[in-house]
């Protein structure tokens, strides 16, 4: 059972709904023995990393995903879900992540040419960097889906696949048991539902 | 770098897919489940899901049929009508859209783009235009197209974009239904004075008509249409391909 981390953000429905296009059924859930339990944890996340992971931290859910990521439980974290397993982030001042990447999430605006839109919104190409089993299903140049303002850097130890917006921008990462996608996989189509498949059968 | 995208909108009236003549004239095409499901399996990158009468006759957007339609959509999903408050959000974000489009809600209550914002971020917030021109001057109407709100179109998108709408839409009534070509004119206008992606919807009858979108506005990011996808008229994928060969970047 992949059970789905309800912290009050994100869009459950959609997350739902693509598990069960590919033949499984999650949990969406906030409590602690439920997710203890789970053979894997999925971790959505969109709006403000300063709220996310105040959410995490004020029901103890972030103690919990460390300890269970240690564990060796596949972990996947999905936008901003992937931006808080790093060490940190500077949306809006400095918030510490859970620290189970190394890297830091940094501003698109200032690292981008200035003349282009961000957030960086649409459909962009993949371009692998590294083999991983949450990529069988996904080939060099898939298009998927974006909706983001920040990015993550220095995080060539887990680096699995980046898009081009005029610079490169993580898309993907895996170390070890805790990976993650920049994009939305449940709105990218039929790759972004391969690559949910890919997590279902780790 | 990011693709170009193309859009059918699904105006939705009583459970059914209908698309107007200048908002005149609405006849049903097929269920909205039925089509969504053909774009999402498909080609079209984003779908626009419409409920065209809810703004004047008071109603909601039919959550039953959004329900339906978002469980086999699996790419991002507008929804817009009926959208008055932050409330109203919350009730079609629930049913499995991805973002909101606001139309007469945001003349209505000038806080409603401001306050959707900061609690479900810019990206989820659509502001989107019906615009005509009246006296050499580009007006937002609203009410399905009903009522000259005498705004000036140009500074009202500018306004709701420094409030926090991270998109949009902006349908040309004097184009829309038409067959004729997007609204060049007022698309660029609206493009010179913002930062965000914008929507052209209105006028488009053939596969050339989306080539010279792109062509003549590089900025533009999406073309929106809805007959002409529903009908057959324009196959997504051979009008991605025609994009393709006149240099536009376009998803495989």
């Amino acid at each position: 059972m992949i059970a789905v981390v309800d912290y009050g953000v994100g869009n459950m429905f959609s997350i739902r709904s693509s598990f069960a296009r590919v033949g499984e059924n999650v949990l969406i859930t906030s409590d602690k023995r439920e997710l203890e339990k789970a053979d894997k944890i999925l971790l959505p996340g969109v709006g403000a990393f300063k709220d996310a992971i105040g959410k995490l931290r004020d029901t103890g859910l972030d103690q919990l995903l460390i300890e269970q990521a240690e564990k060796g439980k596949p972990l996947m974290g999905i936008c901003l879900g992937m931006q808080l397993l790093f060490e940190r982030s500077f949306e809006y001042g400095e918030h510490k992540g859970l620290g189970l990447l190394k890297g830091s999430v940094e501003p698109m605006k200032g690292y981008v040419n200035k003349n282009l839109k961000v957030p960086h919104i649409g459909w962009n190409a993949l371009h692998l960097v590294k083999d991983h089993p949450l990529l069988k299903g996904i080939n060099e140049g898939d298009f998927v889906y974006f909706v983001h303002s920040y990015y993550a850097r220095d995080c060539a130890e887990s680096l699995l696949a980046v898009t081009e917006y005029d610079k490169p921008i993580t898309a993907a990462v895996a170390k070890d048991n805790v990976m993650g996608c920049q994009f939305h996989p449940e709105k990218s189509g039929n790759v972004g539902l391969n690559m949910l498949k890919a997590f279902c059968d780790l | 770098m990011i693709t170009k995208r193309i859009i059918p909108c699904l105006d939705v009236r009583d459970g059914k897919v209908v698309k107007g003549v200048n908002f005149k004239g609405v006849k049903d095409v097929a269920s909205p489940v039925e089509l969504a499901r053909k774009y999402s399996d498909g080609s079209a990158d984003e779908l626009v899901f419409y409920d065209i009468t809810a703004s004047a006759e008071n109603r909601g957007v039919f959550t039953e049929v959004l329900r339906e339609v978002a469980k086999s959509v699996f790419i991002p999903l507008t929804v817009g009508g009926g959208i008055r408050e932050v409330s109203d959000f919350e009730r079609v974000l629930t049913c499995g859209a991805d973002k909101v489009s606001v139309n007469s809600g945001a003349i209505a209550n000038p806080r409603l783009v401001g306050d959707a914002a900061k609690r479900y971020g810019d990206q989820c917030v659509v502001i989107s235009a019906d615009v005509k021109r009246v006296n050499g001057a580009f007006h937002v109407f609203v009410k399905g197209g009903r009522e000259d709100t005498g705004l000036d179109a140009i500074e009202w998108i500018h306004r709701c974009v420094g409030e926090g709408a991270g998109e949009v839409v902006v349908n040309s009534m004097d184009a829309d239904g038409m067959k004729t070509g997007f609204d060049i004119e007022l698309l660029e206008a609206v493009c010179n004075i913002v930062n965000v992606p914008v929507i052209a919807s209105g006028g488009a009858g053939s596969q050339a008509h989306f080539v010279e979108l792109f062509k003549k506005i590089p900025t533009i990011d999406a073309g929106l249409a809805a007959s002409v996808f529903h009908f057959g008229e324009i196959e997504i994928q051979d009008l991605k391909e025609t994009l393709r060969k006149n240099g536009v970047n376009v998803r495989r």
